[in-house]
């Protein structure tokens, strides 16, 4: 059986343990409010985004196709893998590392090449050897558009060239505090949104021209898109943070209860003993 | 039936009320959009944003995007967006010495283009609040 202070010393270490993991809870909370503010508020870009190239693509038949709509045989594949930077967050990061793994080998069909944005990412697909393009391990939790544009910039140039057909976005999608869903979305070519209900679409006047102005959106659109999929990972890494946290600060309070448990118990069983010697030398004693 | 505006850059929603008029600058030139305008879908180069309701303006300095009029419904995509009384009148002017430094050592084309365009967008920046400035009452102590 374990001494008092053995078991006291480990009540202690469970207690520091618990305080550390209810401060990261607190800290991954406040984070994920303003994680969440911000995919919130990026929204409704998105959203009058895809009603222009809505728009647009019932028009923008005349001519030659921009070069980021262009459907090509499927050579080279490029993979976005938008993943997190710190660990700490539960089955997260495992979520999102197995569900890309599980792209590059059997759905991609493809040479892969590996754009990593994000650390768990980068060293899950290290460790087995993938093709790096390039890494974007710095971004800080509130990216600004121009910290994205970069990112952009190799898929679409990449693209134009025909280094890759095809480029691939996955990244966590945050649904609620309590679920985060691993996403796979092709980023190009460009998918138009579905032109739902705009068959009168026609008569728009464009300055300079609807090829002008694809010209100058898609890009855009594509930077838009890795935006704010980097921003979903964000919010959807600190939930996962602040689950774990809790669970684990719940975790710890339950060992402490049993250990307390266990130390009462032994103390009160070194006192029992101690009573019983005590009375057993009387008795001996007084037969003396 | 006055016009419906917002204007929306990815990280925010910068402005969202009415106006009789709104003057943008598309790429072909400084557009008006009074009520009952056909659709249009229209390039925003960097430059001021106006919107006037009654006697009152408002501007906005905008750095490149698009516009989309749908149904009496202004919606202004900008790269970045900022009302008047946001601009930060010293940043914008460093920014403004610090690029036209750096044109006059660069020689690669696609570097000054770049530089270029800074200079174009702390140029309205700086023109936008400054408007912002004059248009500010005068305090009523005054003679």
């Amino acid at each position: 059986m374990a001494s008092l202070r053995d078991i006291r010393r480990r009540i202690r270490s469970v207690r520091n343990v618990a305080q550390i993991t209810k401060a990261m809870e607190t800290v991954a909370a406040s984070r994920l409010r303003r994680a969440q503010e911000q995919v919130m508020a990026s929204r409704p870009f998105v959203h009058s985004m895809e009603s222009i190239l809505a728009d647009l693509a019932g028009v923008s038949t005349d001519g030659e196709t921009p070069a980021l709509l262009q459907v090509r045989p499927v050579k080279n594949t490029a993979v976005i893998l938008v993943s997190p930077n710190r660990g700490l967050a539960g089955p997260l990061p495992g979520n999102i590392t197995r569900r890309a793994a599980q792209y590059v080998l059997h759905e991609a069909g493809s040479p892969v090449q590996i754009i990593a944005v994000g650390k768990k990412g980068r060293d899950f697909m290290l460790r087995r050897r993938q093709q790096l393009l390039a890494e974007f391990t710095t971004l800080p939790d509130r990216p600004a558009l121009g910290d994205i544009r970069p990112i952009a910039q190799i898929v679409t140039s990449g693209y134009a060239a025909q280094e890759f057909d095809r480029v691939t976005l996955i990244y966590t999608q945050f649904v609620s505090v309590v679920s985060q869903q691993p996403v796979v979305k092709q980023l190009l070519p460009v998918e138009p949104p579905s032109h739902e209900a705009k068959a009168a679409a026609r008569d728009f006047i464009f300055e300079p021209s609807p090829a002008g102005v694809l010209e100058q959106l898609l890009p855009r659109y594509v930077e838009t898109i890795i935006y704010q999929a980097q921003l979903e990972s964000t919010a959807s890494f600190f939930a996962a943070q602040m689950v774990a946290m809790r669970n684990a600060t719940d975790n710890a309070h339950e060992v402490i209860d049993n250990l307390t448990l266990t130390y009462n118990k032994v103390r009160q069983a070194v006192i029992t003993k101690e009573v019983a010697e005590i009375a057993a030398g009387a008795e001996a004693m007084a037969k003396s | 039936m006055p016009l419906l505006v917002d204007v929306v850059t990815a990280e925010r929603s910068v402005l969202s009320d009415t106006a009789d008029m709104v003057v943008a600058p598309s790429v072909d030139g400084t557009v008006g959009i009074l009520p009952h305008h056909a659709r249009m879908i229209a390039l925003l180069k960097p430059g001021e944003l106006r919107l006037k309701r009654g006697p009152e303006e408002v501007a906005l300095a905008v750095s490149g995007g698009v516009l989309q009029v749908e149904s009496d419904h202004v919606t202004v995509l900008a790269d970045a967006a900022e009302r008047a009384e946001e601009v930060d009148v010293t940043r914008a002017r460093e920014a403004l010495e610090r690029a036209r430094r750096h044109m006059a050592e660069l020689k690669d084309h696609q570097a000054q283009a770049a530089v270029q365009a800074a200079i174009e967008r702390a140029t309205v920046r700086l023109r936008v609040a400054e408007r912002r400035r004059r248009t500010r009452p005068v305090p009523e102590t005054s003679p």
